[in-house]
């Protein structure tokens, strides 16, 4: 808790609500979130489907609209917040367009934002590294498998320099070898960047092994259960999964789920 | 190569099908000759007496085959009994009336895209001009821009558009629809405006819908320009071949016309899909 209260605050969501108009009435999507999350944090919003992880996400984004309370980001509104480009948004599937080469996809926000032409390559090449696709750049996405397809979505998202990431499931669609190892290269990206990341799972040990502070939600009406700030170390290799503390911030997190009754079928 | 064998099959078996039709629907005419002749034929004379006749119901292949022999390579391609001539007075109407339908249709569907109210109102007239025959249009559209000194390829032209269009609009507005809601909330986390999400996504994703309604544009200006020919009085123009073909009862004619009309749609077609292959290549499109 100390910790976050030290840095800078970046996201900042108080008593906030968000219901859909639907045919069959409103639907509670949020009720009464509060969340505070500070600069540099991995933060994974957890939960079972409909308990508004991604509503959240995408309220944060300016996406969605909410019908009460308070949001925040970077001190501004989230839609002011877009318009200063404050975060990349990563989505579940990588979403390249076929007719652009990977260079060509990472190039879209620059050429939309209108960077400079030289800029724009130069900003290419540097994501492209990032991510570990140098070399890849006049491929055209079929050529890549999906696993190489969200990095290319993750350089798309981080090519302009935005200071918040915010990724939603997005290695959802990848089996669990290449997720793994798409999830090691994440916290390193992240070490290297020192980026925000908001990050929704459904995934209990990525939750635990990617995130500082791991945010378990519930449905209807969707809402946060429990915040739990992690304690295992900044350097995580892939074994330390297998180490005590990260069981039992996993078995708390389960627990926090079974509390909201997340899994009546 | 494992294909020309099945394709073989299916052009022999047409073919053999129209030659039984040929003889079994020119056969009447053998028999009433040989009736008032007070002859009897056998089976082979009548046969060979319908493959050959100067007016058949059904002509036979090799028939339309010579037909339009003759017409393509019998004679100058200036001649007014060339089918190229026809052919060409015919073909210059369709492009132009497919130019004219196809970049109207694009429009539109912008149009309607982008604008709700255009979406609500262009839309059920469109369908609806489609439900008028055109067979009942294509004269007032002769006769009103004879009226006012409008004649020759031009008319033609607008009952091709009016034809072809229509395909366009709708392959077109589906195809600026067809990027996903994820597609556009990515360009929206840009704040990318209507103009860079049309230009960069709408548009360079609606061109396998594109090519696709061309070609159902190609046939139908085809068709509607043989159509604008009809009611004029049948001067040249593969619509005229037709009409003077049935006038004076010579099927020969009227087929081997048909014959060349549906060349001249497959040849629209085929560089239409030439054009479709070389485009998404160079866009990297995987076909």
């Amino acid at each position: 808790m100390k910790d976050t209260l030290d840095r800078a605050t970046v996201i900042e969501a108080k008593g906030l609500d968000l219901a859909f108009q639907t045919a069959d009435g409103p639907v509670q999507a949020l009720k009464d979130v509060t969340l505070t999350v500070g600069r540099g944090e991995f933060v994974s919003f957890i939960g079972p489907s409909g308990c508004g992880k991604t509503t959240f996400l995408r309220a944060i984004a300016a996406l969605e609209t909410p019908t009460g309370g308070m949001l925040s980001v970077n001190g501004m509104t989230p839609d002011e917040a877009r318009r200063a480009r404050a975060y990349g948004y990563v989505f579940q599937a990588a979403g390249l367009y076929p007719w652009r080469t990977i260079a060509g996809n990472v190039k879209l926000p620059l050429e939309i934002m209108g960077f400079p032409r030289a800029e724009q390559d130069r900003r290419v090449a540097q994501v492209l590294e990032l991510v570990d696709l140098a070399g890849f750049g006049k491929k055209f996405p079929w050529q890549l498998s999906g696993g190489m397809q969200q990095r290319a979505s993750i350089a798309r998202a981080l090519a302009f320099d935005a200071d918040i990431l915010l990724m939603d499931e997005p290695f959802g669609a990848l089996d669990e070898i290449v997720r793994d190892r798409l999830n090691e290269e994440l916290l390193k990206l992240w070490a290297r960047t020192g980026k925000t990341i908001g990050f929704v799972t459904h995934s209990i040990p990525e939750a635990v092994y990617l995130s500082t502070k791991i945010v378990v939600m519930s449905p209807r009406p969707g809402r946060i259960t429990d915040v739990i700030d992690s304690p295992l170390p900044q350097e995580r290799p892939l074994d330390i999964r297998d180490s005590r503390e990260f069981i039992e911030v996993a078995h708390r997190v389960r627990e926090g789920l079974r509390a909201g009754h997340s899994y009546e079928v | 190569m494992r294909l020309v064998v099945p394709i073989l099959t299916v052009v022999a078996a047409i073919v053999a099908l129209w030659y039984a039709g040929s003889v079994w629907m020119n056969s009447q005419w053998t028999l009433d000759q040989a009736a008032r002749n007070k002859q009897t034929l056998s089976f082979t004379q009548i046969v060979r007496d319908t493959m050959d006749q100067k007016r058949p119901v059904l002509p036979a292949p090799h028939q339309v085959a010579e037909g339009l022999w003759q017409g393509v390579f019998g004679q100058a391609v200036t001649s007014k009994r060339s089918l190229v001539y026809h052919a060409w007075i015919t073909l210059s109407a369709t492009l132009l009336g497919f130019a004219i339908g196809a970049g109207l249709g694009v429009l539109l569907a912008v149009g309607i895209v982008h604008n709700r109210a255009m979406d609500m109102s262009v839309m059920p007239w469109a369908i609806a001009s489609q439900t008028i025959p055109i067979l009942a249009i294509a004269p007032m559209i002769i006769v009103v821009m004879a009226s006012i000194g409008v004649t020759g390829l031009f008319p033609k032209a607008v009952i091709s558009a009016y034809l072809s269009f229509f395909p366009v609009v709708v392959g077109m507005v589906k195809g600026f629809r067809s990027p996903d809601a994820m597609q556009l909330d990515l360009l929206r986390t840009y704040s990318a405006s209507r103009a860079q999400t049309f230009w960069k996504l709408r548009f360079p994703a609606s061109m396998p819908y594109f090519f696709t309604s061309l070609k159902i544009a190609a046939a139908a200006a085809l068709v509607g320009a043989i159509v604008g020919e009809l009611p004029t009085g049948a001067v040249a123009g593969l619509g005229a071949r037709l009409l003077s073909g049935s006038y004076y009862g010579q099927t020969v004619m009227i087929w081997s016309a048909l014959f060349m009309a549906a060349i001249v749609a497959a040849a629209m077609v085929g560089v239409i899909g030439a054009l479709q292959a070389v485009t998404l290549k160079r866009m990297g499109m995987r076909q």
